[in-house]
């Protein structure tokens, strides 16, 4: 079992310095900041090495941050073999959000994803179904942006009291 | 639509919509079946009819306590368990004690919880296979937790009850008597339901060796609870990574085992569900024992809950398996971010994989043994 | 059988108007439509079961619309379900009745403020004839729903009730 920074400086040994950075806040969890490209071949590092054998995505969030104005995913990794559990996060600018999708190495991102998608606006490259899952498809807005503005009808009908 | 439909499926097979108003969906879910004869092709689950905005609600929110009636009605059927997720983050950013007879009277509601839950789960389970009087057994159970949670925290199905480190009112003065007695009872009516339904000819035949998941479908989809332990994986959060105070407790865990027919078919997923209410009744009795009379079980809540910078990301067991929750705080009252990692969501993004090469009528079985809660798929 | 059964083994007449007969037919066998949309939908499970127990009522569960005469709508509805429900609720045969179950779907309830998903209240869509309050309401409120449509249909002409269809039928063109 590891610790997050000794993940950190393990994946540092293998990809180099470049695009990584390592942080935590005040309290809770610390996480591994990751450049948007390179998240694919650190994911499949990190799954199928053997010191690190990350099997299972716990969780996908997609978050906006307005002040920097930019768009981030957090992946929550855990290893049932080897009990240790990680965060990697990627942050992307809100005019360009794009993330490689990385549904291919844990099935389980897959519906994540659209669900990120359609709740902050964030677009997974070679998503397979890259489509709305919550909400229908012809809705407007990302609802969990900090500057979403309700739309006042949908299909005719009122969204309001 | 019917265009995509042709080019797609040619003029050989079929497109049949379940749902979003059916009666064994469980709730309000569409699934779209291509069919060819009675076999499925392919699934399409289509959710969001019932989204309901909690992580915008979460964030709206001008306090973070205000946050726990909007988890309750999530899963529904296991309110408990979704509220003592949500405390336990927040009692984590915080780095709060919790006092001990808070704890148990937690640890005693939430299995109580998860009893009630795998009733109806099972109930309804048995209800979409066509067995009724299950169900109508089952529900006198279930009443029965439900009076003595009604007369704990004044609701009966959502409760609004965990406070951040403590509870919202004491338990009343016969809860050790009510509880001890609802074992007591429960317990032969187990073995009763056993009888009844799982080892029924029709019931095998209607679920062995169907919607078979194998262990490395299961974990590369991240499944947890029954669904899991059903393909024989001995996980459990109560053990694996324990919150509360459930490393006090000794129990088992009970993993599917291919009794009937494959490991990790609809009737495993079913069995660890009933034996996992055995357990539950294991754990209640020895939290009994262990529980303090005495102690305030509101002192040590917080007036102002005011995180420090940071994040989180806190799992927890519920009936349906791993329910996380990733919060962010920026110091303000209320959270800069909630997300709501729910087990049946992850549990239903399976169903196109477990599904594919069913017979039709099947995929009630399947939709059944997988035990969604369609409030918390959509959230 | 009991005392019953000699009192009327021969052919008896009983004289009472049509419309009574029609309303005493009606609110004695409300077959309701399963609309099982969240929260509200266990404690409508509950009321079917064992210790609460519809059928006493003559109320019992359909799973289609065109079998039923009242439709419960048992939970929050939301934008992506308003159209459906108006499409079930148009596929019931006349006489058919409403029952709005629960804060949400009454009001949009706990998810009026900031859930731009949520449908405020189903009476944007289909005309709602009981209201019950609650969140999730009691059993005990539901079959109070139920004896509150009962008395309802009671006193319910022919005349009356299809001036309201045709009503209904203006408004649902207008819209």
């Amino acid at each position: 079992m590891m610790q997050p920074e000794e993940i950190f400086e393990y994946v540092k040994e293998e990809f180099g310095e470049e695009g990584f950075s390592f942080s935590s806040g005040d309290i809770g969890d610390s996480w591994i900041q990751v450049e948007a490209g390179m998240i694919k071949t650190v994911s499949k590092f990190l799954r199928d090495d053997p010191k690190m054998r990350f099997n299972t995505l716990m969780c996908l969030s997609g978050v906006h941050y307005p002040k920097e104005e930019e768009l981030g995913v957090t992946y929550n990794l855990h290893s049932t073999e080897l009990k240790q559990t990680v965060a990697l996060k990627v942050r992307v600018p809100i005019e360009n959000p794009n993330v490689p999708s990385i549904e291919a190495i844990w099935k389980t991102a897959d519906w994540h994803e659209r669900e990120a998608y359609d709740m902050v606006g964030l677009i997974f490259e070679d998503h397979p179904n890259h489509k709305r899952i919550l909400l229908p498809d012809d809705w407007e807005g990302h609802p969990l942006r900090k500057d979403y503005v309700q739309q006042d009808f949908y299909r005719g009908i009122t969204t309001g009291a | 639509m019917l265009e995509v439909i042709s080019k797609e499926t040619g003029n050989k097979e079929m497109v049949i919509n379940m749902g979003p108003q059916h009666p064994s969906t469980h709730g309000v879910l569409r699934l779209e079946l291509v069919l060819d004869g009675e076999i499925i092709t392919k699934v399409r689950p289509n959710i969001g009819y019932l989204h309901r905005c909690f992580e915008k609600y979460a964030e709206q929110m001008d306090d973070y306590a205000k946050v726990i009636p909007y988890t309750d009605r999530m899963d529904y059927v296991s309110a408990i368990n979704q509220e003592h997720g949500y405390v336990i983050a927040l009692e984590r950013m915080l780095e709060l004690e919790v006092p001990e007879r808070v704890e148990y009277i937690r640890v005693i509601m939430a299995e109580m919880q998860r009893i009630a839950s795998h009733l109806l789960g099972i109930g309804a389970f048995g209800l979409d296979l066509g067995a009724f009087s299950p169900f109508l057994y089952l529900f006198t159970e279930r009443e029965k937790i439900l009076d003595i949670f009604e007369r704990v925290t004044g609701a009966r199905l959502l409760y609004n009850y965990f406070a951040v480190a403590g509870l919202m009112r004491d338990v009343h003065p016969e809860f050790k008597t009510d509880t001890a007695e609802f074992v007591k009872t429960f317990r032969p009516k187990i073995k009763e339901l056993n009888d009844l339904l799982s080892y029924n000819k029709i019931f095998i035949k209607r679920t062995a060796n169907i919607g078979v998941l194998p262990e490395k479908v299961a974990l590369n989809y991240a499944a947890s609870g029954p669904v899991l332990r059903g393909s024989g994986v001995e996980w459990d959060l109560r053990k694996n990574d324990p919150y509360s105070i459930y490393d006090k407790f000794d129990f088992e865990i009970p993993v599917g085992t291919g009794e009937v027919g494959t490991l990790g078919d609809c009737w495993d997923r079913y069995m660890v569900r009933v034996k996992e209410m055995e357990q539950s009744l294991r754990i209640i009795e020895q939290a009994l024992d262990g529980m303090p009379d005495e102690g305030d079980v509101m002192e040590a809540i917080p007036k102002r809950i005011r995180p420090k910078e940071g994040e989180i990301y806190v799992r927890t067991e519920t009936p349906r398996g791993e329910l996380g929750y990733y919060i962010i705080s920026d110091k303000s009252a209320s959270p800069f971010r909630v997300k709501a990692r729910a087990p049946s969501f992850v549990h239903l993004s399976m169903l196109p994989a477990i599904s594919k090469g069913s017979l039709i009528a099947d995929m009630v079985a399947i939709v059944g043994s997988i035990d969604i809660v369609l409030g918390e798929v959509d959230r | 059988m009991g005392m019953l059964d000699k009192k009327y083994h021969d052919s008896n007449i009983i004289i009472v108007g049509l419309e009574s007969a029609l309303n005493w037919a009606r609110k004695n066998s409300l077959w309701y439509e399963q609309f099982g949309l969240a929260c509200c939908a266990i404690e409508m499970m509950a009321t079917a079961a064992s210790r609460y127990d519809f059928d006493r009522f003559g109320i019992i569960p359909r799973s289609s619309p065109r079998q039923a005469d009242v439709m419960i709508v048992a939970g929050t509805v939301t934008m992506k379900m308003a159209s459906r429900i108006l499409r079930l609720y148009e596929q019931m045969s006349e006489p058919r009745y409403v029952i709005s179950m629960g804060s949400c779907s009454n009001c949009g309830g706990p998810y009026w403020e900031h859930g731009y998903h949520v449908l405020k209240g189903v009476d944007k869509v289909v005309p709602v004839d009981v209201y019950v309050p609650g969140c999730p309401p009691r059993p005990e409120a539901l079959l109070e729903g139920f004896l509150k449509l009962q008395e309802k249909i009671t006193g319910e002409t022919i005349i009356e009730k299809s001036e309201n269809v045709s009503k209904k039928e203006q408004t649902n063109d207008a819209t």
